[in-house]
């Protein structure tokens, strides 16, 4: 339990997607204008992730690794998949991504409507794929860890956005250089969180 | 519209100047930052990851393009993702075989191609609606745009971080004599937010028809 909540927390603040490796960045910088919006979609990332780090897992453990086939019969312990492993991994995210976009569009109408072309687009985001990249780098050795290491970094990636999206409603509010209006401001903004987040880098848990 | 129009007529030429400046796909659409960031540190691994997203973005562009009839809208996500993963696994085989060091250098971001919101963008928005030539315009035309962006950032962050470029000492000893030093700020990651800040700020001060009204 204490080795779970460790992964969860440093999910979130010490490996935060979006601060620490930068990834998710386009629908993170598209979507953040309005505190509403982005909290729909930090939830649809987080509900992904939570979904597909596991099946990611699941998949890797039993189908991809090196070996991981005996269990189905010993002649294929020299079997090593996991080239294959891109495809595989984008295949479960599109699917669950086409299936979180049908559920918005037939409960809440006015979400999809606002989201756009970003849904579809949290197939490509990388934070989705970055998220089961890492889990089958690091190796974590349960379900439940690779579990909680999906849900951790699915809110640390809606903490950055709800974040960022509440201070562009306050910054629009301030007098910014015509040019450096909206995109360019949100990149400066976001560089200076992300040093901000660099001193949770050294902390070990 | 019409089989006998020029391959390079005026509107073609269009498909494949305009994302370079007017519709950057990093400037302007917002496509494709997360790569953009995490390789931008030296110029070697700039250049060889523009020229994999330009061949993957066209070569994905004509292929969608033709099968766009064909795809039913439900699933087209997959089916976009299936082309671009199989695409994206022979840029990798081949970077492999034929600049190793390089690919070592990008190591998972060859991988996160598929990810890169430009090649789905374009896809999405382009390449679903119109003919395999067009199509194949629009993808190197993006993927060009992509490329300026990516090597300015590179070639700044390179420049001030390590004094090299591309490799070679270009900051010259007497400079470090003086007490210089390279800035090691450039290096880290949050840094090429920064840069791209900047670069959109130069971008559109000269074109003010890109100022943002909020």
């Amino acid at each position: 339990m204490e080795n779970l909540i460790n992964i969860f927390i440093k999910s979130i603040f010490i490996d935060n997607m979006v601060f620490a490796y930068f990834l998710g960045m386009c629908s993170f910088l598209a979507v953040s204008k309005t505190v509403k919006t982005s909290m729909g979609l930090g939830i649809a990332v987080v509900f992904v992730l939570g979904i597909t780090v596991p099946v990611d897992y699941l998949l890797n453990k039993y189908i991809l690794e090196s070996g991981a086939l005996t269990w189905f019969d010993s002649s294929f312990a020299n079997v090593d998949l996991s080239f294959l492993s891109f495809i595989m991994f984008i295949a479960v995210i599109a699917s669950m991504v086409q299936l979180v976009e049908m559920i918005v569009e037939k409960f809440a109408p006015a979400l999809y409507s606002t989201l756009g072309i970003f849904l579809p687009l949290i197939a490509v985001n990388c934070a989705i794929l970055g998220g089961s990249l890492f889990m089958q780098e690091r190796g974590y050795n349960t379900l439940a860890e690779a579990t909680t290491y999906g849900l951790g970094s699915g809110i640390g990636w809606l903490l950055a956005i709800v974040g960022i999206s509440a201070i562009r409603e306050k910054i629009r509010y301030s007098n910014i250089p015509a040019p450096l209006r909206g995109l360019g401001i949100t990149f400066i903004v976001t560089g200076l969180m992300g040093i901000a987040f660099m001193s949770f880098m050294g902390i070990k848990l | 519209m019409s089989d006998k129009e020029p391959l390079f007529s005026a509107k073609n030429r269009k498909l494949l100047t305009n994302p370079l400046s007017a519709e950057n796909p990093i400037t302007v659409q917002v496509l494709g930052i997360c790569s953009a960031l995490a390789i931008t540190a030296k110029l070697e691994p700039a250049i060889v990851m523009s020229l994999s997203v330009m061949a993957v973005t066209a070569l994905a562009n004509v292929i969608v393009s033709l099968l766009r009839n064909t795809i039913p809208s439900r699933i087209r996500i997959i089916v976009q993702l299936v082309v671009v993963a199989a695409l994206v696994i022979v840029v990798d085989q081949v970077l492999k075989a034929f600049a190793y060091n390089v690919s070592k250098q990008l190591s998972v971001f060859v991988g996160l191609i598929i990810t890169n919101c430009i090649i789905m963008g374009r896809l999405e928005a382009f390449a679903l609606g119109n003919k395999p030539w067009p199509a194949f315009l629009d993808g190197i035309g993006n993927g060009a745009g992509y490329g300026v962006i990516l090597i300015i950032v590179a070639f700044f962050r390179e420049l001030l971080g390590s004094g090299t470029l591309y490799g070679f000492h270009v900051i010259p000893k007497v400079l470090y004599d003086m007490g210089y030093q390279n800035n090691g700020l450039m290096i880290l990651p949050p840094m090429a937010l920064i840069t791209l800040g900047i670069i959109i700020w130069v971008h559109r001060s000269r074109n003010k028809g890109l100022i943002e009204s909020n």
